[in-house]
């Protein structure tokens, strides 16, 4: 396990831009106590997209959070940009929220149900501290961004917008302080399959147009593929395998990669054994052999 | 920034990066969510039984024509036209006493509801949303206030009240704070626990990531998701405070020299109007108390109805309405299964 870890750090010299080294998580319950994350180390390089993989319960959120200074860590130290970040408090902390943000999982829980999306977003831009004729063009820009117009968008309550617009609405909040890093934890989990897609795309962007380096956070191996240049696989708060993407998906190491790879549905295969047209649907009996 | 909006230029000129979704215009205006709360007849029937009291107690003395320091009569004079709920154990007009009475009580448990309420949801929104050691403290302190029996408490103020020189604290106001500073255990205890369930949300942690600071975080993001829950805790403070000063008044123990319902049925009682017959003594008071403590209990429990959607019992139309809806997706639905059967003998 170190061996392959040690080899997936070794393939980028750069520095990372973020960084975790041993962070522990112990949650106190009653009669014990439960690690959720095990002395997990993982650093994340600029411009790149790494996804965290593992299953409900695997710790992959409570690191986030960790990343995120909303939990405070047990043990371990993070840094960003090379600077000790783990016991950041008041002014410093939200310094370093204008360069960390993050995009939650449910897209409707995320909002303040009591705010339109314009007192929301300018509520988020006192943060970077802005003049309000930059305000409004920022909003605009990264609405836009997302392929939503501020007209259409500021006015309106969460219980107004789908699903897939209130997580474009996310992302633009995040994007309006300019981040350097963005912290996606399932961010496209409760979206439907098509929505999941253009999420997944403008994560993509942000990549390839800003630079931003992007922790994606998911238990679906397959958007990890889609999006990842490199993996980390996670269970029950170890880090089981690390590496690029390639190496990962192609050559997993780690019985437990191997086993979350089975599981990912196979469409063409599964279309090779229906025994009538692709197109017929699921409720129609197939076809008898002789008619 | 300078990144972002380069690179929003580009993709404009490419195109949206995203399909658009066909999102309502302007126009398109969802109601209101007010308009969308259910306030159903137990509502109504609360709130108007609530108005009548209070029509009572404030409007009344300006049209009636005799005041509650006015004697017009002797102990206990029958109800007549000219005095329609004759007279008390001191002469007064029972209907002019009883209007100071309610005005009073309904003041002091405005009074002592609304601080026992502030009291408590702030003791409860810091400890359920900040946790940790001062949860620990400020739930202890909670549970201490909680295990003192609150009557010996309220016995004892009420009698060094009346023993003070200050005149401030011999009125129905000192009553009335007392009450209020004994009475917030139960709603702290509760809204700890809604404000520890609402801090779990993502809304808060998105907010501490916009900046936010802990009092603002509280106000705007904690507070707002309590509002029914604390508008329902207050209502019922409302009527335990009413309930409570007529206990004391009852008692002997209220203000002196002040009219209370509570202190209306303290000189019923000692100038024996149960064993004389003079119902018109005792009778309005214990009606107005039941009416004020029932109307605010129905309100509070209506309250209910109104803020949770699964309580709620939908308007005839609205239920005509929707096994319309469900009528039609039924059709719809059969019509599609009907379809693909065409297909698949066309298939075969």
């Amino acid at each position: 396990m170190t061996e392959i870890v040690s080899a997936a750090v070794a393939a980028d010299h750069s520095t990372p831009v973020l960084s975790a080294k041993d962070v522990t998580k112990t949650f106190k319950v009653a009669g014990g106590s439960i690690t959720a994350v095990d002395n997990v180390s993982v650093d994340f390089h600029a411009g790149k997209v790494l996804a965290v993989v593992g299953e409900s319960g695997s710790g992959k959120s409570t690191l986030a959070r960790m990343l995120l200074r909303l939990m405070p860590v047990t043990s371990g130290t993070i840094t960003y940009q090379g600077k000790d970040v783990t016991n950041l408090g008041g002014s410093e902390l939200r310094r370093y929220w204008r360069d960390v943000q993050a995009v939650f999982q449910d897209p409707f829980a995320s909002f303040n149900q009591f705010f339109s999306v314009g007192h929301m977003l300018k509520r988020s831009l006192r943060l970077a501290e802005l003049d309000k004729g930059t305000e409004d063009q920022l909003i605009e820009t990264c609405l836009g961004y997302v392929g939503l117009k501020s007209a259409d968008a500021m006015h309106k309550y969460p219980h107004q917008l789908s699903g897939g617009q209130r997580q474009r609405v996310m992302i633009a909040r995040a994007l309006m302080m300019n981040p350097k890093v963005l912290l996606a934890d399932e961010a496209t989990s409760m979206l439907d399959a098509s929505l999941r897609v253009s999420v997944l795309n403008v994560l993509q962007e942000l990549r390839d147009n800003l630079h931003l380096t992007v922790l994606f956070i998911t238990h679906d191996i397959g958007q990890a593929c889609y999006l990842a240049d490199e993996v980390v696989v996670m269970e029950h708060g170890l880090v089981v395998e690390h590496g690029t993407t390639d190496e990962v998906i192609f050559t997993p190491q780690h019985d437990y990669t191997k086993r979350l790879l089975a599981d990912v549905p196979d469409l063409q295969g599964s279309l090779k054994t229906r025994s009538w047209e692709p197109g017929a649907p699921a409720h129609v009996p197939p076809p008898a052999k002789d008619s | 920034m300078t990144n972002i909006s380069s690179n929003a230029v580009t993709a404009e000129a490419e195109g949206p990066l995203v399909p658009t979704d066909p999102t309502p215009g302007p126009k398109a205006k969802a109601k209101p969510a007010w308009m969308n709360l259910n306030f159903g007849p137990r509502l109504w029937v609360s709130l108007g039984i609530i108005v009548v009291i209070a029509l009572l107690a404030f409007v009344g003395p300006l049209l009636y024509p005799y005041g509650p320091d006015e004697k017009v009569g002797s102990l206990y004079d029958a109800p007549s036209a000219a005095h329609w709920l004759g007279t008390e154990n001191f002469g007064y007009d029972v209907v002019a006493v009883l209007m100071a009475s309610t005005r009073n009580s309904l003041i002091n448990g405005l009074l002592a509801g609304t601080l026992a309420t502030v009291i408590g949801v702030g003791i409860g929104v810091v400890a359920g949303y900040i946790g940790g050691w001062l949860e620990e403290l400020l739930m202890g302190i909670t549970n201490i206030v909680l295990a003192i029996p609150s009557i010996v408490i309220l016995i004892l103020i009420s009698m060094s009240l009346q023993s003070t020189d200050i005149p401030f604290f011999k009125g129905i106001v000192g009553l009335a704070l007392v009450i209020g500073i004994t009475s917030w255990p139960w709603t702290a205890r509760a809204v700890r626990a809604q404000a520890s369930s609402v801090s779990t949300r993502e809304h808060i942690d998105v907010a501490k990531l916009s900046g936010a600071r802990t009092p603002g975080i509280l106000i705007r993001d904690v507070l707002p998701y309590l509002a029914s829950y604390v508008v329902m805790a207050w209502v019922l403070q409302l009527a335990s405070a009413i309930l409570a000063e007529s206990t004391l008044s009852m008692l002997g123990l209220g203000p002196s020299g002040t009219n209370s319902l509570g202190m209306q049925l303290h000189w019923a009682l000692a100038f024996q109007s149960v064993a004389t017959g003079a119902w018109w003594a005792f009778l309005p008071p214990t009606i107005v108390l039941t009416l004020i403590s029932f109307g605010l209990l129905y309100l509070q429990s209506s309250l209910d109805e109104v803020f949770n959607p699964r309580l709620r019992r939908g308007k005839k139309k609205n239920l005509a309405a929707a096994a319309k809806r469900r009528e039609e997706a039924a059709r719809k639905l059969e019509e599609e299964m009907k379809a693909p059967a065409g297909v698949t003998e066309v298939i075969v």
